[in-house]
């Protein structure tokens, strides 16, 4: 179980999921805009990091942007097999995030590929591999991707 | 994107160092100038190429246990339109158009829709279906009911 989180620490994950500092001495920056020391900080990312607050800390990139492929996809996965599929699934580097959800397509992954025809070969190979139809639904369009979890 | 710019996501995707002065440690780590380290990776949040540079929280941890991603059949000649009204609701923290596979998948909006719990996004998901109004002809929430993987994007050295 982790500590409850202080008036600094909400205040640090509210204020720097993004704009940490591209500088010389970013968690100085940092220090300064919360009133504490830079090691201070460090500490405090390093533990939230350690509790399981924060799941990453550093850059998010974007995989179109960067010339890969990214996509969502789908599979109907039998309920006597789930844990089997699930670990061929999770091999695969590509597979960035996958959930379980309550749905007849009941597995739900992200597949990110350094080029845009990865992603086809990518999931000809997750079908080969489990034997099941991967349900393709690559963004047509973006609305929002909203950035904050206020704490 | 060069070699050099490669050199720096491989070096960072998984995170930056936990140093006081991180960016020398990615330097080193990719035979650069710190000061050429920040440059690339400014131009890179300018063009895009970093969505963000910071804390990810996890929102699990954070108490948003209910996770629902809704998902909406609506007619493809208005998506547009109620797309960029309902990803702009402040609940929502992503939202895309994205194909049907009839007959099975009907939807083509997906709106992710985090509460702490279900009550919550049940409360909003109605919200979203007030501004969709008649053109919402069908829709669904999909609860996530476990993490099977989360990693960050990963490219190979």
């Amino acid at each position: 179980m982790s500590a409850p989180l202080d008036a600094i620490d909400r205040a640090l994950i509210n204020d720097y999921q993004g704009g940490f500092p591209l500088s010389a001495e970013p968690f100085a920056e940092v220090g300064a805009s919360l009133g504490i020391e830079a090691e201070e900080v460090l500490a405090r990312i390093t533990r939230l990091l350690d509790e399981g607050t924060l799941s990453r800390f550093g850059p998010m990139y974007h995989a179109e942007k960067m010339g890969g492929g990214l996509t969502l996809a789908a599979l109907e996965v039998p309920d006597d097999d789930y844990e089997r599929i699930a670990e061929i699934v999770n091999e695969f580097d590509e597979v960035a995030h996958n959930y379980a959800r309550d749905h007849d397509f009941n597995m739900w992954f992200v597949i990110a590929t350094e080029t845009p025809e990865g992603v086809a070969e990518t999931i000809s190979r997750i079908e080969a591999a489990t034997g099941l139809v991967v349900y393709n639904m690559p963004k047509k369009e973006e609305f929002f991707i909203g950035l904050r979890f206020e704490v | 994107m060069d070699d050099l710019d490669r050199a720096i996501v491989v070096a960072t995707q998984e995170g930056l160092p936990l140093s006081l002065r991180p960016y020398d440690d990615v330097a080193r780590s990719v035979g650069l100038e710190p000061a050429d380290v920040i440059n690339r990776m400014e131009k890179m949040l300018k063009s895009g190429v970093i969505r963000r540079n910071g804390v990810v929280p996890n929102h699990y941890a954070l108490g948003y246990k209910a996770n629902g991603m809704t998902v909406w059949d609506v007619p493809d000649d208005q998506i547009s339109a109620l797309g960029r009204r309902v990803g702009a609701l402040d609940f929502v923290s992503h939202c895309y158009h994205r194909p049907r596979h009839l007959p099975d998948w009907p939807y083509n909006l997906f709106c992710m829709v985090h509460g702490r719990d279900h009550e919550s996004v049940e409360k909003h998901t109605r919200q979203i279906l007030m501004i969709l109004g008649d053109a919402a002809r069908d829709h669904r929430i999909l609860y996530s009911t476990r993490i099977l993987k989360k990693s960050g994007l990963r490219l190979v050295a």
